[in-house]
């Protein structure tokens, strides 16, 4: 099997040619989908931020995201009387050898003039980039990350640990690989310390760990939704356990926060709790802000593993859904790409899922497409946060 | 997940042994409720429903003794569970956050499960 990506100007490739029309405060996102709406099908998603007061982190996330591999061409649709910092974003993305544009809808003239205008930019980018050819990609340059949500009592035993193993052999493929929620990790911080390739490193894990338990401490609620429980999960340390599962058996080679993108193949795992003292309410309101931050690390593509059956997607990034639990996956069949309950039942290994997985993964490179992006979905969620940089010991050397 | 350890006391070939270390069984298929079903080689009646991916006691577990699973610990039991006994958010509570679920809601509004 043969990945092709198209090649961007800091060396990185995408498996996808998306045009992004990103909205900069909530007051533009209308414009923004009304824009899309016409291309929708044909590669052209919405990301946005809604708040109207400035956030470093999400204006990073932004920019991640606009400069991501699988992005080819940005539209950026402003109010006018935000505060976040277009002028900075524009000049990244133009900077990255992309077409950008920003429309600022009360100098354009308001909502009809504005889609019509954002309409043109986006057509004319789309011909443009359906024109690129892409070239020859190797699996080690590919970013893969891996989330588990709607997650029950099969998850910990058929999903994750298959995605564990399709992560074992990406990084053996010389893939990067990163997983993350570390508020799903409480209880499993010694555990994963000793796989970390040094021991400071090591302790910076079991310090995001433990920064996670005082936040979700503090917010009295743990990261576990009443369905985990329906499905059989009685604690956050029981989850957490599963979840764990989906890291596989490699060393850790690296500690990230969003937007970190890792230097070069191996197992990161992505700290998504927020630095300082509790703000802005919950570190990740729902799976899709999880996945966004994913993203903004350079994936390409998301191992997403459900067990009472997420129906998600995203933008940017195609997702891949493995479904754990066979009764779901009979229900929701047209929602999952991996059946991994047939572990459960007898019917296939781990080890068989996992290179499945594995399969599908390049597979994405090579023409194929998920079943969340043949339904339409791009979901996509930003809120605000805050982080201090990772310390010196997150990314030991080579 | 090796149950080299584990000594050959029969279970229903419906419930699963993570690893050798754990006082819980998983269910690999619903079990319906009234069903006899052997737990360690007794003889246990699952009064209710029991899903797919649930857990029973494998042994008796004292109350305020911690519940194993995969070989670690994912909480303490509240009360005594003996074998067979469902181990679920009724009788086990996490060390670190309280689980949110809405099972007593759906039973006051009456809901199907």
């Amino acid at each position: 099997m043969t990945m092709l990506g198209f090649p961007r100007s800091d060396g990185r490739k995408g498996i996808r040619n998306t045009v992004v029309v990103g909205y900069l405060v909530e007051c533009a996102h209308h414009v923004a989908r009304e824009i899309a709406i016409p291309l929708r099908d044909r590669d052209v998603h919405v990301i946005g931020f809604p708040g109207c007061y400035p956030n470093s982190y999400a204006e990073t996330m932004m920019e991640r995201l606009c400069t991501h591999p699988n992005v080819g061409a940005v539209l950026l649709v402003s109010l006018g009387c935000e505060s976040f910092n277009k002028y900075r974003l524009e000049y990244a993305i133009r900077e990255s050898g992309r077409a950008v544009m920003t429309i600022v809808i009360q100098a354009a003239g308001g909502t009809r003039k504005s889609i019509d205008e954002g309409r043109a930019f986006v057509a004319e980018q789309r011909a443009l980039l359906d024109e690129m050819t892409p070239v020859p990609m190797a699996a080690e340059e590919l970013v893969v990350g891996t989330i588990c949500g709607g997650s029950d009592g099969t998850s910990g035993i058929t999903g994750n640990p298959a995605a564990g193993r399709a992560f074992d052999m990406l990084i053996a493929d010389g893939a990067a690989c990163i997983f993350e929620e570390t508020g799903e990790l409480i209880g499993c911080e010694h555990i994963m310390a000793d796989r970390a390739v040094t021991p400071d490193l090591g302790r910076e894990l079991e310090a995001s760990v433990a920064k996670a338990a005082r936040y979700y401490a503090t917010l009295g609620y743990g990261s576990f939704a009443a369905g985990n429980a329906d499905g059989g999960l009685t604690t956050i340390e029981e989850k957490s356990m599963g979840a764990y599962a989906k890291s596989g058996a490699s060393p850790i080679a690296g500690l990230i926060k969003p937007g970190d993108i890792p230097p070069r193949g191996g197992l990161y795992l992505l700290d998504v709790v927020p630095d300082g003292e509790v703000r802005f309410g919950f570190p990740n309101i729902s799976d899709n802000a999880e996945i966004a931050e994913l993203i903004a690390c350079g994936s390409h593509a998301i191992l997403f593993v459900t067990g009472r059956g997420s129906v998600v997607g995203s933008a940017i990034s195609p997702v891949i859904k493995i479904c754990a639990n066979p009764e779901t996956y009979r229900r929701m069949a047209d929602d999952m790409d991996v059946d991994a309950g047939r572990i459960l039942e007898g019917k296939a290994t781990l080890d068989a899922v996992g290179a499945e997985i594995h399969d599908l993964v390049l597979g994405l490179g090579s023409g194929m497409r998920t079943k969340s992006e043949e339904l339409g979905h791009q979901e996509f969620i930003l809120t605000y946060k805050t982080f201090e940089p990772i310390g010196p010991a997150c990314l030991p050397a080579a | 997940m090796s149950n080299a350890d584990h000594e050959p006391r029969e279970d229903d070939p419906r419930l699963l042994l993570l690893d050798s270390r754990d006082n819980v069984l998983v269910t690999r298929a619903r079990i319906r409720g009234g069903e006899t079903i052997a737990v360690s080689g007794q003889a246990i009646t699952v009064p209710d429903d029991l899903p797919l991916g649930h857990k029973l006691a494998r042994t008796d577990i004292a109350g305020g003794a911690k519940v194993i699973k995969y070989g670690a610990p994912i909480g303490l039991a509240t009360t005594q569970i003996r074998t067979g006994e469902h181990a679920h958010v009724h009788n086990v509570k996490s060390d670190y956050t309280p689980t949110h679920h809405l099972a007593d809601e759906r039973t006051r509004y009456g809901s199907e499960p």
